[in-house]
């Protein structure tokens, strides 16, 4: 028996194989929405600059993998989870700044922080492109990395893949772990939800605000990270993501961290499952606009806590 | 249960819960025409809640809210206000980046179609009204002025005059004197009585904690303690209550 | 001193004379002192003036920020580039297409009959009226669904964002009924009249200073009636005017219609003077631009909005010619800069300075004068 000409072990093995496809974007975007998570959901800060600190990661990490080969090429074989640490420390420092002597200033006003974020990721493309040219930049992946693993017969899956997967996984339950059961994440959520309070209780908010707002940042280098994986980078690439991932974390509940993993892994789901049968514009079309029906039915998104208003 | 139909506001077996909690539980409250009820109890009592809910902030999980016949508990926030429910907020909730003439325009019941607005044109009927409003509130020579700059005591009673503005049949009036001084609460019970003076159909329905001034205006008085009344009638009755004097009042 | 009680007056005589000054320079000075070429780039930018001053009133006065203007902006000049499009379009010109009559751009990706939402744009009358009326209805969609919800703020902002995106994936993606990626071009005449010669260069730029100044006296009307201190209000305490009776979501509603309305024509004079609509005109990078003229010019001002416009345009235009890769650090600043350091913009810069310097100045010369006429008498 078959369906539009495929039969049915090949649909099987074909929603499979599109399943995890949508796994890899699920990674990406879980990545993404978690640093954003943080950031606009238990800071209320809207960071329109997020897609570029993604991009600045994965611009460390193509660095990265120039000099390892240009000056140690025997490292070559492990030189991507010393990228991954790099991109974290330095898309932190540059998160660092950009709370110090921007977000900090704002606080009290989101759609200015927004403007003013967005003007922050013009200027960060512009300095992409002025040192590593307009065009797109690709990284090299060590052996290991390269190739597919066949589950079955029909079935393959790509090393990369099944790496950046693991590394989503790890980091997420790292990022549960520290907000939920450090003294630094209590402190955190504590600072968010009442701030008077908490600096009455001797936590130094602006550090903790700092550290938050950069550790945020430093995820999403690691998301860069994991991005150069799966594609080449451009100046621009930063501008691909960042409206689905605003959408995820609203969709997923801005206050809640596990909706943001769920939203993530329906949105990929469905869009990579759409872009089977449809065309891959009108497969983004179609999730996006269902995601913001959703959003009209339940403004809250899918996780909330009923509080009085 | 009384089946008198001609109060202003029948308030049946009112509940709200928020996730399980039951900040009001199977409330039966009655309020008469030309009546000031004082609704007192401890913080948490659930005191403005009950104002959220016969207001449409919040919407009930069960029971009735009758008013002048209307069932309010279907009707959305700017529907109740048409039907002529005022509601005063704890905090002075005016327009401060508008003049005390223009808080007051605002709050006159012309105009508020998005087509009325843009065709509004302020004639001697608005203005006579603002001004006699503007006596009424101890600011009638405050026109010009923007309203942030006004003392908390005058933001209260320019608050109440935009109820007045539009002539409620049921105002409700959430700690009216709070932050006020002993001579501006002179003046507020003076005020709330000569509303009720000149409308005899008019009704207010006031929560407040300062008990000399709870004394100067009730007609009669309802004690809420975890959202349920403790004890009702008058004022002397009331306070002469055990269980009220140990939950709210002390010894 | 205005006394409070009286109406206030559509406008004052301050205003009047700023007005008058803004259509001396557009209609007298300008054209002057520039050559068509230059003349029909400002037009060009007054263009992008439209949905500026829309925004102006909506987000302003109302608080509601829209990152998605540019849909507006577009679906007006897409209108208008579809009723061009077909006119050039006729059986005749086309006769060695494949499928004769139809656009260009349909013929090469194997299209072979006008589509049915074509169909009404070979009338002029429709078209006009389509120009101002989808971008409405398709604001009023929007905004019904999101004000009823109470949804504002910044998730509106980011869902308008999310609706530009959207528009411009599907306008690229369907590039058989919409021309794609390169938008539909090469648009000649309106009713017979080439738009591409200098002089019909001239006319449409007065046209479209024209509908400007229509625009900015709908607006100065709507901001000085009671609305407008309804909106004004709503921004500061929303819950207090739904609580005298408003209701509060109509009054959004009409405002970001209006606003849509307003970019509409904007977008709809753009085709006609430029000659072409592209998707590079609807999504998200252009609606930011457009919020970035607005606060450039301070958001509560109309004339700023139409400053604003025109000064970041210009410095656009000189610093890609003069340092092409400086301009986007520039833009960026821009941004940073107006939101740390001048959130009032042009208007905020004007009233604190320029104002108070040209009222002494006015003195200064109203003095001597004084001293001269005596001097005179007295000789």
């Amino acid at each position: 028996m078959t369906i539009a000409g495929y039969s049915i072990g090949d649909l099987a093995s074909v929603l499979a194989m599109q399943g995890f496809a949508g796994l890899i974007l699920f990674s990406v975007f879980t990545l993404m929405a978690l640093g954003l998570a943080i950031i606009f959901g238990q800071m209320g800060v809207v960071n329109m600059a997020h897609g570029e600190f993604m991009a600045a990661g994965a611009y460390t990490t193509y660095l990265c993998c120039h000099l390892v080969q240009k000056f140690a090429p025997f490292l070559f074989g492990i030189y991507f989870f010393f990228a991954m640490a790099l991109a974290f420390v330095v898309c932190g420092a540059l998160g660092y700044a950009t709370e110090v002597y921007m977000v900090r200033r704002l606080y009290k006003r989101p759609l200015d922080t927004l403007l003013a974020t967005w003007g922050l990721s013009l200027v960060m493309q512009q300095c992409f492109r002025s040192l590593f040219g307009a065009r797109e930049v690709g990284v090299s992946l060590p052996g290991w990395l390269m190739g597919s693993f066949n589950l079955t017969d029909t079935i393959q899956v790509p090393i990369n893949g099944l790496f950046v997967m693991t590394l989503t996984m790890a980091i997420t339950g790292a990022v549960f772990l520290l907000l939920f059961r450090s003294r630094w994440g209590c402190q955190m959520r504590a600072v968010t939800q009442n701030r008077p309070m908490s600096g009455a209780a001797g936590i130094n908010t602006d550090r903790i605000d700092r550290y938050t707002f950069a550790f945020a940042c430093g995820i999403a280098g690691i998301a860069g990270s994991a991005f150069t994986m799966i594609g080449s980078t451009s100046p621009t690439s930063g501008q691909l993501y960042i409206v689905d991932t605003f959408l995820v974390v609203v969709f997923g509940g801005a206050q809640s961290l596990l909706g943001t993993v769920a939203s993530a892994f329906s949105i990929s789901q469905v869009q990579s499952s759409l872009e089977f049968f449809l065309s891959g514009s009108m497969a983004k079309v179609i999730t996006l606009l269902v995601v913001i029906g959703i959003l009209m039915l339940r403004p809250q998104g899918l996780f909330v806590l009923k509080v009085r208003r | 249960m009384p089946s008198r139909t001609d109060f202003l506001l029948s308030i049946e077996d009112l509940t709200v819960s928020f996730d399980g909690f039951k900040a009001v539980e199977d409330l039966n409250l009655y309020v008469d025409h030309g009546e000031i009820r004082v609704i007192i109890g401890p913080n948490g009592a659930g005191k403005t809640t009950v104002l959220d809910l016969i207001c449409g902030r919040t919407k009930a999980t069960a029971g009735s809210i009758r008013f002048k016949d209307e069932e309010l508990t279907q009707m959305r926030e700017h529907e109740i206000v048409r039907a002529g429910v005022g509601r005063k907020f704890q905090n002075p909730s005016v327009y401060d980046n508008l003049s005390v003439f223009e808080n007051l325009e605002i709050s006159y019941p012309k105009g508020r179609t998005v087509f009325g607005a843009l065709t509004f044109r302020r004639d001697k009927a608005v203005k006579d009204k603002v001004e006699e409003v503007a006596e009424t509130i101890f600011l009638a020579d405050h026109l010009d002025t923007k309203a942030d700059i006004l003392s908390h005591g005058q933001r209260q009673w320019l608050e109440i005059g935009m109820l007045l503005m539009q002539d409620f049949d049921l105002m409700m009036l959430d700690e009216p004197v709070a932050g006020m001084s002993v001579r501006e609460r002179e003046k507020t019970a003076e005020l709330l009585n000569r509303i009720i003076a000149k409308r005899k159909d008019r009704s207010l329905l006031v929560i407040e904690h300062d008990m000399k001034f709870v004394e100067n205006i009730a007609h009669s008085v309802t004690v809420l303690h975890q959202g349920k009344i403790l004890a009702e009638g008058s004022m002397a009755k009331v306070q002469a209550d055990p269980q009220v004097i140990e939950v709210y009042l002390g010894h | 001193m205005m006394e409070s009680s009286q109406n206030i007056p559509f406008m004052t005589r301050k205003e009047l004379i700023s007005f008058a000054v803004l259509a001396a320079l557009l209609f007298l000075v300008l054209p002057s002192a520039l050559d068509v070429f230059r003349l029909s780039l400002v037009g060009k930018y007054l263009t992008y003036a439209f949905a500026a001053v829309g925004l102006v009133l909506c987000w302003g006065y109302g608080g509601i920020l829209s990152l998605g203007q540019g849909v507006f902006f577009g679906l007006g000049g897409y209108c208008m580039a579809m009723f061009l499009k077909l006119e050039s379009s006729d059986p005749i010109s086309t006769k060695i297409q494949s499928t004769p009559g139809i656009p260009d751009f349909m013929d090469w990706n194997q299209i072979t009959s006008l589509p049915f939402f074509w169909q009404p744009f070979h009338s002029f009358g429709f078209t006009l009226f389509a120009i101002v009326a989808v971008p409405t209805i398709f604001a009023f969609i929007i905004g019904v669904a999101m004000f009823k919800r109470r949804m504002g703020g910044v998730y509106f902002a980011i869902i308008t964002q999310a609706v530009a995106a959207i528009l411009t994936i599907l306008i690229i993606g369907q590039q058989g009924y919409t021309g794609g990626v390169n938008g539909i071009t090469d648009l000649r005449t309106l009713k017979g009249w080439d738009i591409r010669s200098n002089e019909a260069k001239v006319v449409l730029y007065y046209v479209n200073g024209g509908l400007l100044m229509v625009a900015l006296f709908v607006s100065q009307y709507v901001r000085t009636s009671k609305l407008g201190r309804i909106l004004v209000a709503m921004r500061d305490r929303e819950d207090r005017v739904r609580f005298s009776g408003y209701d509060v979501d109509a009054f959004k509603i009409f405002v970001f219609c209006l606003a849509a309305a307003i970019s509409a024509v904007g977008g709809a004079m753009f085709t006609l003077q430029v000659g072409f609509m592209s998707p590079s005109f609807v999504g998200i990078v252009p609606s930011i631009d457009m919020v970035i003229f607005c606060v450039v010019g301070g958001r509560l001002s109309l004339l700023g909005a139409v400053y604003g416009t025109l000064l970041v345009n210009w410095a656009k235009t000189s610093f890609s010619e003069a340092f092409p890769s400086l301009w986007l650090f520039g833009l960026g600043g821009l941004f940073i800069a107006v939101v740390l350091v001048f959130p009032d913009g042009l208007a905020g810069l004007y009233n604190s300075h320029a104002e108070p310097a040209l009222q002494r100045g006015l003195v200064g010369l109203r003095a001597t004068a004084k001293s001269l006429m005596r001097r005179l008498k007295t000789a």
